[in-house]
Parts: C-alpha cells; structure tokens; sequence
C-alpha cells in the first residue's frame, strides 16, 4: 500500500547533510533540523528529533509546558471572573440584548425565558496583587502573586468534543496537529528515554465528558510527534510491560539479537530505515525501565504526597500533578492533565465545591513545587477548560459558553499577578483585550522562542500553522 | 501588499528605469550563467508550481483578499497591463514588471513582501527569467484538460519495454542517463506480489513451487492467481476505507457504535468481482436513485453515512448539518477528484480555480441525503438498510402474514362489538368532568407514548416474573456499583399536572440483590425532578442534597413485594400546568421489576389522558353527524382499550414482541434515503449562523462545465455519472495516480490527495495520461491496471538503491530501482497471525475485537464502554475487520499508523517509533502469535535446532538464514531454555498468553525458549517490510 515513503526519504536526507555525507541541497524541505545520534555507547545510539526550529525565533522564555486542561467546561463565573451585577439579576430575565443570534447549546428553544443566575460562590482578593478569585478555590487563590489570570477569551465550539480540538488545534476540523505535537515537531524533546508529549486524564466532580484522543493526536504531522497516553490501569503506558514469564536480562537477549540481526540486514539490503528502528527498539527498551520508575509516586517523600493529597495508584488528578512534575524534570516538552470534571448543567453550586476538592489543592501543590525546585521559570502552567459557562441559568446550572470565559497562566515568561482583559458587566461577552484561542496560541509558541506564522507544514498543498492565519501575540502578559 | 509596496507601479519613469537597469544586470548573470534547465522549461511543471506557491495567495482566484486587482493565475490576468506596465511580456523578461518586481533591489518595493512566508529561492526566480526569456507559453494547468494516449515514446534498450508503462519509464531513464536495476531475485518478487496484492506473506511451498517453475508465463500466471484470490479483495478494500473513512463508530462525543460494516464487505467483494470503477462509484455516492436498487446497492450507498457525526446533547443541528455537508464535499472531492475542494469553504480557492459558490453548489447534490443533525443517542442512526437472512425473512413474512390476519379480525365488526362502544363512548362522557380520584396510568405493559425511548425496557411476563398489572413487568438489573434506567422522554402523549395530583410507579425489588438505591425522574423540558428510596447513591442532582432535583423519600421499599412509591409533584418542583414528557425509572445496582406508573388524578383527569383530545372530541360529536374519519378514530380507541378485544389483542401484541426480536437480531447497515432537499446556501467565511448568502442549486464546479441540465434540479445521481465519466479529466488520473503509488511507494504525482495548482506536476505526464486513457477505455477495469502495473519490468526491478541514484535521484522518482517500504498496521499483525497458524481467513461480517489493554475506552462516555474481546474465530481475523473506534482505534493499529478514518486518507504516515517496537515486543497478539509459531516450529521444524531456525526463516523471510543469523539465534535459543529449565514458572507463564489452546505433548521450557525465538524473528526489521 502506498506508504508516506517521500517523507523517510526527506528524513533520511535531511539527516545526511547534516553528516556531511552529502552536499546535495535538499530544495525546499521544511525539515531544517535532523536526527542528532547521542553519545557513543554500548547500545545503540538513539536518534533524537531535535526539533525544526533550529535557531529560535524570538529568545525563548519556556522549555516545557504543563496544562492543566479542565475538560467539560469550567464556570468563569464562579472560578475567576467575579461578576457582582450578575448577582444583583440574579432570577430576573436575562437581557435579550445579550443572547439575541448567539450560538446555544442546551438552552436552545429556551431563548424567551432565559434567568440570570447569580455567581453562586463568594469572591475574594488574593495576595498582594489583590487579584480577585472564587472561594470555593483558596489554594489556586494562595497563587495569585504567581498566576496571570485572562478573562477575555473566546472560542469558536460550543459543544464538548469539537472546543477540545479547536483548542488543540486551533480548528474543529479533525485530522490536524494538536498543540503538543506542534511544539514537539517545532522543539523535539529533551529526553531520550521518554516520550516528549505525555497526556493524562482524570475525572471526578461532574458528568465525565469523553475524551478523545484525537485531542493529542498528530494530525498530518509524523507519528512520532503524537501525544503518548500514560494510563492508571493496567501498563502505564501500553505494552510498556514485559510478557509474563520474562524477566529483563531475558527482554534485552531479544532486543539484542533484534538489533544485531537487523544490523546484519542493514548490510546486505542498506535500508535507512533500519537505522532508525534499531534506535527506536534502544527507546523502547529503556522506556520499559523509565516508565515504571517515573510512575512509582510511591517512593515521594510523604510531605510531597501529603502537600498534593496524592495516593500512589490512585489515578487522580493530584497523582498526575505529581506526575506532572517528575515528567517535567525529566525533560518532557508537552505534558498534557485532562480532568473531565466540569460540566456543570445542573447544581453547580455543590458541584464546583466538589470539583475543586479534586483540583484546587493540587494544583496549587503543583505550581509551588515547581517553584520551590527552580524549575517554574521555565515552565509554562496552564489552567483552563474548552469553554465557559453560560451567566443564565440552566435550571440549578450553567449551560456552554463561548464568547467570553477565562483561563490562567503562571510561570514560563508569564508576568505573575495581573489579570488581563475583561467580559461584559454579566460576564457574556469578551469586551476588553479579547484573547481568541488563536492569540492564545501564538503567545504559547512565542514564549517558546517561535514565531507562530513561521512554524508551518506542508499538507494537501497548503502550508498549515497551529494559528491557521490568524494569532497575535498577547505581548501585555508577557515577563 | 501596502500602498508602500504598490508605489513602484506608480512612480515616475525614472525611478522605473533605474530599477530595470539592475534588473538588467541581474539577468545577465541569471541566463547567462546560471540556466535552470538545460532543456526548455514546461509550464506546468516547472512556472506553474512557483506562480502558485508564491504567488496565488495573493494574485490568484479568490477576490476577497486579491492585491492591487493582479491575478497571476489566468492567463489573461497575467499577460494584463495594470497601471500601463505590462507583467509579462514575452521573450523580454527586462520588459517584464513580474521580473522588476521579484528582483526589485529595494526590499520595501520587491514581491512577494517581506512579511509573506512565501520567499522565492534563487532558482525560482531565475525559472520565471528564464520561462519569460524563451516566450512565456502559457498553459492550462494539466490536471483540468482531458487526458490524451500519446504514442510510446522510442527508447534505446527496446528489449526492456515489457508493457507500454515500461517505455515511458525508460525513456526518461535513458534521457538522464541512467539504466534500470536488474530484476529482483524471484523470491523477492514472490513476497512483493503478495504482500502488494493479497497482504499476506507467501508459504515456502508456494515459494519453492515458484523458483522452481522455468515457465516463461510463470510471473504472469502468479498475478492471475493472486488477483482472483478473496484477500486481493480485502487488500483493495483496506485503501479504499482510509479514503472513504469508514469506521465503526460515529465519531463525535460520545463515538457511539453505528452498524455499517456490510459496505466493508461490498467494497471487498466489488473489487473481487472487478466491478467496473464507474459503476462502483454510480453505487457509492447514488446507489439509492437507481431503478430498482437492490439491497447491495443500498449498502453501497452508505458511502454518504461514512461522515463523522453527533448524539451530543446540546449540539445545533443546524450547525451539525452544516458540517456534515462540507464533509460530504470535502471527502468526495477527495476520493474522486483528487482535489482540494474543501479549501473553498470560507473562500474562493487561493490555488485552484473552485469558488466558494462552487463547494455550496457541490454541497447541494447531498442536500436530499435524509438524516438529522443531532442524532438520537443510543439509536440506529437511521435510515438503515435490513439485511436479513433467506431464513429470517421468511419467518418475518409468515409473522407479517399472520399479523395481517389478526389485524383483520381485530377490526371486523360485530352488533355486540358495536352495542358495547356505544355503551363505553357514554360512559367516558359522562366521567369528563367526574372528580373522584382514580390513577392514569400512562406506561403499562407497553411504551407506547412516542418519543425517544432510552435503556433496555426489559419486558417479562407473568411465568417468568413478578407482574402488577396486566401481561407483563420491566426488570431491570445493574451492576454492583453501577447505576441504569429506563426512560422516555419527548413524549407525543404528555401528561398536563393538576393540583391534586400525585406521582406514582410501581416497584419490585429483588429479596436476593435489591438495588441500594431507587430514583424516579420526571421530565418538563429538563429531568431535575427527582425522588429517590434508599441510599443515596445516584449522582443526578447533587449527592447529599435534599432539593426537588435529588429529593429523599427515605427508606428503601419492602422487598419481594409490589410497592406503590408515591411522589407529590410540588416536592419535585413541578407545579400545576407543569407538562410531563418522560418519565426514568433508575436503580443503583440489583434488581427491580417495575409496572405501571402514571398518575394518581381525578377520573376525569385520567380520561382525558388516556385518549388523545381527537378521540375525545369525537366521541363529543353527536354520533348522527361524526365524519367517517370521526368514527374510525372512535372505533380504533375502542378497540385498543376494550377488555373484549384483550385476547386477539395479546396475540397481536405477542406477535409484535416476536418481531420485534427477530428484527433486533437482523443484520442492517446505514443507508441513504432520498428526501426534499434542504435549502443549500453560500455561508459566508463558511459561517452557518449566516443565512444572507445566496441560495445554491446543485451544480458542478462552474469552470469544469456544467450538467446540461436545464429547468429542473440536477441530482446525486447525474453528479455520480459526471464524476465517472469519460469527460472528466480528474477522476480517472486520480485513481490510476493511487493505483501507482500502492505499487511504486508514491505516485506518478506525488500529492495524492491533491492534482490541482498546489499538487505536484506529475514526474511522467504522459504516462498518467496513458494510464488515466486505459483505464477508461477498458471499461474502468481496475484489475486491468493493476495487472499492467505489477506485470511490468519497472514494478519487476530490484529495489535497492545505489550511490549514483541516491546522488542524481534520491526519492526514488525516476524509477531506476523499486522503492521499499513498511507494511501497514493490519498486514503487520495479519503476518505474526498468519505464521502462528492462528488467522482466520474468513471475508466479512461484523467488526471484531482483538485483545486491548484494559481500560483504554475509560475515557469514553454517553454510554460508558467496556471493551470485552472477542473470543475464539474472532479473535484471529484479519486487522481490515478490527472494530475501528474512530476516538480510540485500537493502540497497535495506531502505533503502526493506521489512521483514525475521520477525514479521507489518501496516503498513510510511516513513522517508526518506540510504541512500534513495545507493540511487537510485548502487545498480547504478538506474544501469543510467537507462542504458537513457536509449537509449530518445533512440531513441523524437524528435531535439530538448527533445522528448526531455518524452518522457521523460511516460513517468515521465504530464505534461509545465513550462518551468522544461525548462530545468534542458537545462542539466544540455548541460553533461555536452560534459563527456562530452571524456572518452570516463568516458562509457563510466557506460553500461556492470550487464549489459543496449547498442544499438551510440548515441553513447555523448549516452548517458553522457541518462544523467545519467535519473538526475535517476529519483531526484525525484514519480517516487516515489502522490498
């Protein structure tokens, strides 16, 4: 079957010059960086990608990512955009001005009976930069000082799955890379022995909102930019785990006898291809170690397990933090938490209190951490969900949001303590510094050192970026 | 481009002639010392593909962001003269303001500007001086004009030329001085003609047989058989579903399961019966206009269903059928034309010629496709097509024949029948208004309040089961743990609250497993109208909050008795007035049989809400002067509730029941059904909340012509004729290009998925053409072609590259050697099946489900997925037929880069990662395939090791291994059975994974160590690729 063989080639190519093997100029590749071997030992050299953006566009401020992506949708109304005229329409119609022609989820075919609902939680200023955030969130509030809260963004999807992949991939439209996989594909990674896209999920506090791994998928980009899904059941991560029965002197005589036969073959047939999965087979050999070692939570001191309310196999959102944070140390580029607890239709009141029982603490165990070890400067935290919540109620709830919700940043070239635009005075509509998850993206990419128009890829004779042709660099937040 | 930018085009003469005279200077050292080509340029491929790229985006089709009202992509346009300077004159690139511009020394006044991602290179600039120089000959962009045969062009080494593919290859060869590579060594052959055509590796008889047959036709009749082999058609089929995007799930949200694996089959067995490519694509996209379609002809025309779709709740269904449209358009597109359609949603086409009014108007050929937007959860995801079996039809028959009987008693009248309507129609006038309470019960034995009916709905009778009322009760069980229900909701029977009134179901819980927990739901538009008995266990509403949206009503009821639970409307929120439309009945984990449910009202009230207000102002009418329908009406209602009638009634109603199951058990696949179509318009920058574009007929792209229809609307049909016809210049060249690229590694034009503008001119053109003209002509024979192409010396050479053609041709375009490549995800896993002896080689049928790492659907949800594998024959089946869960294909599928099949794949990644080699090592399916190979080696290898290590060479790699391969793997072998001899337990353990039965008389160190073996020879590079 027709195999993407034009592509190995150009791989292959790219990797030969750089070798000086060959001065033959390789056209218009987009491929300006190649595979660089490790150092010489004795196994084989693993071939690392080293990233396409050789030179940095812009000085990079950030090395690795950690969102925190609160999937379902979190209410900004009772998180970070505290709206005390909503309190005071609280039950009384909501203004047609606001809803007339807009996008509805839910509430459709409700449009003349639409009620206010009040913020349903107390607000209050944290820290010396007095930046004003829910109670019902008063660990994320002890970061105030360390966090840039945006209250200005808009979205373009108003149902789950496609707000995912837009925020992913800047389109709802599937089939494209999503934003690890840009980065990783822009910037490699910075290990060896572990994938350099890692996602995790979670759920607990709300209806689970599915999940699919379109969101972490590399789209028309190579597989091997593609997000790897570290699991709480079962393997860590899939077949990472030997068969029973064999232990790991005996896993590695099959490895090397693979190896050395290949090798062989490589003689006789001098297929490029053989190179790179000798180096492939080396990864995944050691990822069968990596993995389980970098897992095992178990072996944290307990103050560490005790400050992110983590169990060892729990499989929570506070284990993944944690998680998070040895994924960080190690080098990974793009770490990814999903936690699907957030669709609040209904009781959101109780249902925010128990959401953040799974989320408040651990992230701000999360940032601290980080902080305390150095590493925060030089990573970039995400928090935020797909979307926002409607400001009418939706009997006890909020319905889907789209043109206004917030998010925040913290670390990573962000200036901590500031908030960074506004929604109308009902918390509707985006109004002031709007930040579209196209602006969102570039200002990711630019705290990476990457110019967002440049970071392109050829595919069906067009060359896509994550920002699609829009995207501006919110430069107001950055440090 | 800025007013800045522009001003060169504005400015004075001598500011222009100081420009020109550099541009003189530059020149002459472009086309003096530096031609491009030595031969003259093509524009096609050569000036076209920089105007393009460089260019289009901003001087090219689409208006709305044209700059200075310059278009570069009509000849017109770029032989104008704007601002009196002419862009291109012929023959004098120093004349030319393209050339000014693209050189221009002053970088705020050069093209394309700076900011654009778009830089020409040296080469591209000196291409377009250099095309300019030689006259400029401007030609149509290949693709859009017809193909035409040109005679074989002459070659040298005529004794090469096989088949007329060969002669245009070699031409070529011969013009760069190059010669083609030998051919392959017959063994090699044998592996690429099957893994090519059947996917399947060849057995070391097969193998022997073929090196051992002298006869010149050998190769030849090798093809023959394996095109007329089942697996030439799975192998077809396998491309064919990437292009098409067939999956087994719906892919949105909750990717819920949707029943289409029957057009799988047709494609399989389409290409195995050769349809012609005409008539398969006539099936696919309208196979439903034909006269008289038969049952395969409305599977094929699932094609259109393929689409990604949505159950979500609180998904637009207007916005949903938006983007189901532009799918539609975007994968066609794909499929037929190799064009990038799609591009046109927003905006007219930055490269290729489609108007956005092009996209809607192709749009509007599926506008009649009949589906929603929003699909019911947990449905059909109808129109479907049933697909019974010869048995299960005639059963079904002999039920609807005696249905038909019982249905004629049932209504034959009689003067007692009639006497006691008469009587029954008083008495419900005379209850109208009666005020004694009395219960309506609004779900009895059946559900027949219309709506959308949710959960299992178990019905089970008096013999079996605890019954309240009538024939039957629900049971309903679930899991420890684990929360169900059975609902409606959306009801055409609604039930309008009266003060008064109270709520009531009836319940029997299990004495042996009582739920811990048991809710009603009420639904007026929303379902927060909850009471619950028992623990309080059921997340909908808030757990531990006493609210009319999770309402305690505390204890648990008696069990192995019939309860009647009890709610009052007001402590559920619902006021008088309030309209109910559904009802849920849930239970946190055991069993519970429940019967009626309805409400506790006045006898009035209950009248009222059994019979419809039609029937009830029928029976008002006096009955002299009631219309027949009046009195049909009438007389339906009677005979629906009178206890006379409950014998047929219960026959009837058994019937039903059987039907009902029979029809649960018949196969059925999505289908397209013809309606009205919806009003198609151009949605301005693709936005469906727009409704102020111009509405659209069906129409195919303007500059590609027209229909020729006049006065009426143009159908799917006559859009399948058009794209299947001679008279297309795309479809054709489409498919041949990708027949090309399964056999060469890549095709004659390289971007598969795209001919147009920024495509690939092909690297032999006339070749394509050649092919794209006998393709037609044979009747769209598809083995035709293939047969040509494989038959060929050019498909026959050896495939591995040398120096002097890594230096003058390293992609492998020219065709001096065969290209190389890995095997797909499915042959991969096929192979370590086929070698072990396990692969079942059976055609067709549901999708199956080979073992997966427990929990990997977790994240699923609306319902939540538990994956349980299949068992036995199905476990072994090719990976054409694995369940493809488009949100999670299955992790080794996905590893080896199967892709997701939401949008058309034409071409498939081939990466080569760690996840590869962790699949092959440790994924279950393979450990098991080696464990099995391994009995095999040892019970059919002979009884030396060595013997045993060449068998089992031979069987994977049709060779023997050479004697370094021998001793590594006699090593390997000796040190993991005395490995294994002293640990029995670990020996058992590796050769007892996955479920295939193991021989008893084999000792299981040897086979733990043959094991190890077989894992080694399973995982090498060789076992994996096609060369």
């Amino acid at each position: 079957m027709a195999m993407d063989i034009h592509k190995e080639t150009d791989l292959r190519l790219t990797r030969r010059t750089f070798l000086g093997k060959s001065v033959r100029s390789i056209g218009s590749l987009a491929l300006g960086s190649l595979l660089t071997p490790s150092l010489l030992g004795a196994a084989p050299e693993i071939e690392r990608w080293q990233g396409i953006v050789t030179t940095p566009h812009v000085p990079p401020k950030a090395k690795r990512i950690i969102h925190l992506c609160m999937a379902g949708g979190p209410s900004h109304l009772e998180t970070l955009d505290y709206k005390p005229q909503l309190a005071e329409l609280d039950g009384q119609p909501m203004p047609k001005s606001f809803t007339e022609g807009q996008p509805i989820a839910q509430l459709q075919g409700q449009a003349d009976s639409l009620k206010c609902l009040g913020p349903t939680h107390e607000f209050k200023k944290y820290g010396q930069s007095g930046q004003e955030m829910s109670t019902a969130f008063p660990h994320i509030g002890s970061l105030a000082d360390d966090i840039c809260i945006v209250r200005s963004l808009k979205t373009e999807q108003i149902n789950h799955d496609p707000a995912h992949t837009f925020m992913n991939t800047g389109t709802a439209i599937a089939g494209r890379p999503s934003m690890g996989s840009w980065l990783l594909y822009g910037l490699g990674s910075e290990n060896e022995n572990l994938p350099g896209y890692v996602v995790l999920t979670s759920s607990g506090g709300g209806q689970d909102q599915p999940i699919a791994t379109r969101q972490w998928h590399s789209g028309f980009l190579p597989g091997q930019f593609q997000g790897v899904q570290f699991h709480s059941i079962g393997d860590p991560v899939h077949y990472v785990t030997n068969p029973g029965g064999v232990n790991t002197e005996q896993q590695r005589d099959v490895v090397d006898a693979v190896q050395t036969l290949n090798g062989m073959l490589d003689e006789t047939v001098e297929d490029p291809a053989i190179s790179t999965r000798i180096s492939q087979y080396e990864m995944a050999f050691r990822m069968q170690t990596s993995v389980p070692e970098l897992t095992d939570i178990s072996k944290e001191p307990q103050h560490v397990l005790d400050a992110y309310g983590a169990e060892p196999g729990d499989g929570s959102y506070a284990s993944n933090c944690l998680l998070a944070r040895r994924l960080a140390e190690r080098g990974v580029r793009f770490i990814q938490l999903y936690h699907r607890g957030w669709d609040h239709h209904g009781g959101i009141e109780n249902a925010i209190k128990t959401t953040s029982g799974y989320v408040d603490k651990a992230t701000a165990a999360l940032v601290n951490d980080l902080k305390q070890r150095g590493m925060l400067d030089d990573t970039l935290v995400i928090w935020g969900g797909e979307f926002g919540r409607t400001p009418m109620a939706q009997g006890t709830g909020r319905d889907h949001h789209i043109k206004g919700f917030s998010m925040w940043m913290a670390g990573g070239g962000i200036k901590g303590g500031i908030s960074y635009g506004n929604t109308d005075e009902l918390g509707y509509n985006s109004v002031e510094n709007i930040v579209h998850v196209h602006d969102f993206h570039a200002t990711m990419l630019h705290l990476f050192g990457i110019n967002h128009e440049k970071l392109v890829y050829r595919f069906q004779g067009r060359d896509f970026r994550l920002t699609d042709v829009h995207g501006h660099v919110v430069r107001d937040i950055l440090a | 481009m800025s007013q800045t930018q522009l001003s060169c085009l504005n400015s004075p003469r001598w500011v222009r002639t100081r420009c020109v005279s550099f541009v003189l200077l530059l020149l002459g050292l472009a086309i003096v010392l530096q031609p491009v080509y030595a031969e003259k340029l093509q524009f096609d491929r050569d000036v076209l593909p920089i105007l393009s790229d460089k260019c289009f985006a901003c001087h090219g089709p689409d208006p709305a962001v044209r700059q200075a009202n310059l278009r570069l992509d009509t000849k017109e346009g770029a032989f104008s003269a704007p601002s009196g300077y002419p862009i291109i004159v012929p023959g004098e690139p120093e004349n030319s303001e393209l050339v000014l511009r693209i050189t221009h020394e002053n970088i705020d006044q050069r093209m394309p500007p700076q900011i654009a991602n778009r830089q020409p290179t040296q080469k591209d600039i000196d291409t377009l001086i250099q095309w300019i120089a030689e006259g400029a000959e401007w030609e149509e962009h290949w693709v859009y004009s017809l193909p035409e045969r040109v005679d074989l062009p002459p070659v040298e080494n005529t004794g090469w030329v096989r088949n007329p593919i060969d002669a245009f290859i070699l031409e070529r060869l011969e013009a760069e001085d190059l010669t083609p590579s030998a051919e392959a060594d017959k063994r090699t052959l044998i592996r690429r003609l099957r893994f090519d055509l059947t996917g399947l590796l060849p057995t070391p008889a097969e193998v022997e047989k073929f090196l051992g047959d002298e006869n010149p036709d050998a190769y030849q009749s090798l093809v023959n058989r394996l095109l007329s082999e089942p697996q030439y058609g799975e192998q077809m089929a396998m491309y064919w579903l990437d292009l098409v995007r067939y999956a087994d799930t719906s892919g949105y949200h909750a990717d819920e399961n949707v029943s289409i694996w029957p057009y799988r089959d047709y494609v399989i067995k389409a290409f195995n019966d050769n349809m012609p490519f005409d008539q398969f694509t006539v099936e696919n996209l309208a196979g439903d206009l034909l006269p008289n379609p038969t049952p395969a002809q409305k599977i094929a025309v699932g094609y259109n269903r393929l689409n990604q779709t949505t159950s979500e709740g609180g998904a637009q269904a207007k916005e949903y059928l938006a983007i189901y449209a532009a799918d539609r358009v975007r994968t066609t597109a794909s499929v037929w034309l190799g064009a990038t359609l799609g591009c046109a949603q927003c905006h007219d086409h930055k490269f290729d010629p489609y108007t956005a009014k092009d996209f809607y108007s192709f749009a509007a050929f599926f506008a009649d496709v009949e589906g929603p937007g929003v699909y019911p959860g947990r449905s059909k995801w109808e129109p479907v097509v049933m697909l019974p079996t010869p048995t299960q039809e005639s059963v079904l028959q002999d039920i609807d024949d005696e249905l038909a009987k019982l249905q004629q008693v049932f209504k034959t009248s009689s003067p007692a029948l009639e006497a006691e309507q008469t009587e029954w129609e008083n008495e419900v006038l005379s209850l109208l208004d009666a005020t004694e309470s009395a219960d309506f019960a609004w779900v009895d034995d059946v559900q027949a309040n219309g709506g959308r009916t949710e959960g299992t709905w178990e019905f089970v009778g008096k013999n079996e089961a605890p019954v309240f009322s009538k024939l039957y009760s629900r049971k309903q069980t679930a899991e420890a743990g684990k929360t169900v229900q059975h609902a409606f909701r959306g009801a055409n029977r609604t039930f309008t609250v009266a003060a008064g009134d109270r709520l009531f179901a009836y319940i029997w819980l299990d004495p042996e497993s009582p739920p811990e927990t048991v809710m009603l739901q009420w639904n007026d538009g929303n379902w927060n109208h909850r009471a619950f008995w028992g623990e309080d266990k059921i997340n909908f509403g808030e757990i531990g909050s006493n609210t009319p949206d999770h309402k305690p009503m505390g204890p648990l009821p008696a069990v192995g008795e019939w309860v009647r639970l009890e709610v009052d409307p007001a402590d559920v929120g619902l006021e008088p007035e309030s309209v109910l439309n559904g009802i849920a009945f849930v239970q946190f984990g055991g069993t519970a049989y429940w019967d009626m449910a309805g409400v506790a009202t006045t006898r009035g009230s209950a009248v009222k809400h059994t019979h419809t207000e039609q029937v009830i102002a029928a029976i008002q009418v006096d009955a002299s002067v009631r219309t027949t329908h009046q009195r049909e009406q009438i007389a339906a209602e009677y005979r629906r509730i009178t206890p006379a009638l409950d014998g047929i009634r219960n026959q009837i109603a058994d019937l039903e029941k059987q039907k009902g199951e029979l029809e649960s058990q018949i196969p059925y696949s999505l289908t397209t059904v013809s309606t009205l179509p919806r009003t198609t318009r151009v949605l301005p920058r693709g936005n469906w909340m727009d409704d102020s574009g111009e509405i659209v007929e069906p129409m195919i792209p303007a500059f590609l012509g027209d229909l020729g229809i006049k006065n009426r609307r143009p159908t799917r049909l006559e859009l399948a004729q058009w794209i299947a016809s001679k008279d297309n210049p795309l479809t054709a060249r489409t498919f041949v290009n990708r027949l090309w690229a399964l056999y060469f590694g890549t095709g004659l034009s390289r971007v598969l998925d795209d001919l147009g503008a920024q495509g690939e001119s092909p690297t032999h053109p006339e070749l394509l053409d050649w092919l794209a003209v006998e393709f037609v002509e044979s009747g769209w024979n598809v083995k035709h072609i293939v047969k040509l192409l494989v038959t060929s010396n050019t498909y026959r050479q050896a495939s591995k590259s040398n120096e002097v053609l890594e230096e003058k041709d390293a992609y492998n375009r020219l065709l001096a050697r065969q290209s190389r490549w890995r095997l797909d995800a499915e042959a991969v896993r096929d192979n370590a099946l086929m070698l072990s002896g396990l692969l079942i080689p059976k055609i067709g049928g549901p999708s199956v489900r080979p073992y997966q790492p427990t929990g990997y659907y977790a994240n699923l949800n609306f319902p939540k997925r538990v994956y349980v594998h299949d068992t036995g024959e199905n476990q072994y089946r090719r990976g054409l037929y694995t369940h493809w869960q488009r949100t999670f294909l299955h992790p080794s599928m996905m590893a080896f880069d199967a892709p997701s099949r939401q949008e058309c794949t034409a071409e498939r990644a081939t990466s080569n990662t760690p996840m590869q080699a962790l699949t092959l090592l440790n994924d279950p399916s393979y450990v098991e395939a080696a464990r099995v190979f391994a009995e095999r080696i040892i019970q059919e290898g002979g009884e030396s090791v060595a013997e045993r290590i060449n068998w089992a060479y031979q069987w994977t790699l049709s060779r023997m291994p050479q004697p370094k391969e021998l001793e590594i793997i006699t090593s390997l072998y000796e040190k993991h059975h005395a490995e294994y001899t002293a640990d029995l337990d670990a020996a058992n353990a590796l050769v007892s994974t996955g479920e295939a039965p193991m021989t008893a008389d084999v000792a299981r160190d040897e086979l733990a160590a043959w094991t190890s073996v077989a894992r080694v020879i399973l995982n090498l590079h060789e076992t994996i690729m096609r060369y």
